[in-house]
């Protein structure tokens, strides 16, 4: 199948999700994932997202969206709500990230993280010679607005994963539009998983 | 928001004519019977063949079945005029849009305004306590009589949220989707506490007489008073400082207890010129109802959610401090718990709980999407 004008990171998560099944997108911005998934999967899709003007344009398509954040928006779910819960590049921008993961395991049978990986070469060597915090492709901003409060590679996320008793399905590696299969903590960009309680 | 330039709309419905619905008797909930009752409605639009096009408009407190177009007699656009007409958010060239009444109004539904027909005189205090479920009650009737069997939307703010919730509650099978706007699944302390200075001032006036001042002269202050205490309580401090700031009126003499400031100018026309179209008792009664309304009533609204079909699309306004937005989380909570579609915005207004009636862009946008989405299931069912 190809997609024409679709996010590579998009099609990627796509291939994650089984068809039919229920999706909640935690920060959906103005729901061009969610749109694929029913779209292509017929998922039964729900967002969550913090920007009043992102709420509008995920209802201009039609979407289930509720105006809220992430942090005390995923509480009020009951125990496995949706087959998938998923953090598209949200993971950093939110204030608890260890607790919102509880609450998605929680949440979800599964949950689909794809964050952008802060160890990335060319932030390494930005850090190690120019002295600088990174700004990369995936990780665009300056120090002073970007919206992360969270920096996380992917040797960080696999640690964490060990030592929560995450279970890791699947994992895939990103950069410029290519997978990346070897040394991805030096190489991806995008680091996106697919985790669950392993029960 | 910049998606729609409402003055490019087309114009509205036009002159629209009140029409009556006559039921022989309705038990109430208390278990008394109210016979006959009347409801007075509006319609704009057609319903389509299919009878999938119908939309229910539900009033506030001091509403009435007048949503749309212009009256008969005075001309007068209905209150919610910017949200429904050809091209508006309740597209009268696509939706079949039904604006209902209350009983115990008083503006052409059975009230206490009404003659009783067991004495021949206007129900005063006579007429049974009513609830907002009694109300939706009737309602439904009045979409049987219709021939009805599923709303596309049972929609309106403040107590015509509370109604759509109803519907919501005790006929999930009789709309797709509902939309509160603006309301809360019950009154909190400070709700009720306004609406009973309301009627305190009602009854502290002396021609109130119990209730029994048909005919003669009316309690008209103590309904003005109860109109002013409203008005603070759906604007906010900052849309008040807008309007008003601390502009003083021209030709009023200080120091004589005058409306010396605009805002009190502003209050005492919006108190008396209330009492001229609305009836005292029926604005105890309503408040009551509405303090009395309870979506929990009967068990957790999660649970009377459970497995539904219906879609929600509830809607609050940042400066409401009359239905705080938390208010409106609470209905969204319900909702996430059971499962159920739901769509929540926080609309960012300065305009405190009048903007149920005022962001009209913001409201269009949303309602007229996801009605379209709700519209477009209902044909692919």
């Amino acid at each position: 199948m190809t997609y024409v004008n679709v996010r590579f990171d998009h099609k990627a998560i796509l291939k994650l999700v089984k068809p039919q099944s229920t999706v909640l997108e935690l920060g959906c911005g103005t729901g061009d994932l969610l749109s694929l998934l029913i779209k292509e999967r017929s998922v039964r899709g729900q967002g969550l997202e913090i920007d009043e003007q992102a709420i509008y344009a995920c209802v201009a398509k039609g979407l289930n969206v509720i105006h809220g954040d992430i942090d005390s928006g995923l509480a009020e779910y009951e125990d496995k709500s949706f087959d998938y819960v998923i953090l598209n590049q949200s993971l950093q921008q939110i204030k608890h990230p260890d607790s919102v993961l509880t609450d998605a395991l929680r949440v979800g049978r599964k949950v689909i993280i794809s964050f952008s990986n802060f160890a990335y070469y060319k932030s390494r060597l930005q850090i190690f010679f120019g002295g600088r915090t990174p700004v990369t492709g995936a990780l665009p901003y300056q120090w002073y607005e970007t919206p992360n409060l969270h920096f996380v590679s992917v040797t960080d996320f696999i640690d964490y994963c060990r030592l929560k008793n995450v279970r890791i399905d699947r994992r895939m590696y990103i950069s410029e539009n290519e997978r990346i299969r070897l040394f991805p903590n030096l190489f991806a960009q995008t680091a996106i998983f697919l985790v669950d309680r392993g029960l | 928001m910049k998606t729609k330039k409402i003055d490019k709309r087309e114009d509205g419905v036009g002159v629209v004519e009140a029409q009556f619905y006559t039921i022989d008797s309705l038990t109430l909930e208390n278990g008394e019977k109210l016979e006959p009752v009347t409801l007075a409605y509006e319609t704009y639009g057609t319903l389509n063949e299919n009878k999938t096009n119908a939309v229910l408009i539900l009033h506030a407190l001091s509403g009435d079945a007048h949503a749309a177009g212009l009256d008969v007699e005075q001309k007068n656009p209905g209150w919610w005029d910017s949200m429904i007409g050809p091209g508006r958010a309740f597209d009268t060239n696509k939706y079949f849009v039904i604006s209902s009444n209350v009983i115990g109004g008083c503006k052409g539904s059975t009230g206490p305004s009404s003659i009783n027909p067991a004495t021949g005189r206007q129900y005063a205090l006579d007429f049974p306590i009513v609830t907002i479920n009694d109300m939706a009650e009737a309602q439904r009737r009045l979409i049987d009589h219709l021939g009805i069997d599923k709303l596309l939307t049972a929609v309106g703010g403040s107590m015509g949220g509370m109604l759509a919730l109803s519907w919501l509650v005790r006929y999930p099978d009789r709309i797709r989707s509902a939309i509160p706007i603006a309301t809360a699944i019950k009154h909190g302390p400070q709700q009720i506490a306004f609406n009973e200075v309301g009627r305190q001032a009602i009854m502290a006036d002396p021609h109130w007489n119990s209730g029994n001042y048909y005919g003669g002269p009316l309690p008209a202050k103590g309904l003005a008073v109860a109109r002013m205490i409203g008005h603070i309580t759906y604007m906010s401090d900052l849309s008040m400082e807008e309007k008003f700031g601390r502009q003083r009126k021209i030709g009023t003499e200080p120091f004589k207890f005058t409306a010396d400031y605009e805002v009190e100018g502003y209050l005492r026309y919006r108190g008396d010129s209330f009492v001229k179209r609305f009836d005292a008792n029926s604005y105890l009664y309503i408040t009551k109802a509405m303090d009395n309304f309870d979506a929990t009533e009967w068990r957790p609204l999660q649970d009377s959610l459970q497995g539904l079909k219906t879609k929600v699309l509830v809607i609050a306004f940042k400066s409401d401090w009359l239905y705080p937005a938390y208010q409106s989380k609470e209905i969204v909570k319900a909702c996430k718990r059971s499962g159920i579609e739901t769509t929540y915005c926080e609309v960012d207004s300065t305009y405190g709980h009048d903007a149920f009636l005022l962001e009209i862009e913001e409201e269009t946008h949303l309602i007229s999407h996801f009605l379209k989405k709700v519209f477009h299931e209902y044909e692919a069912a």
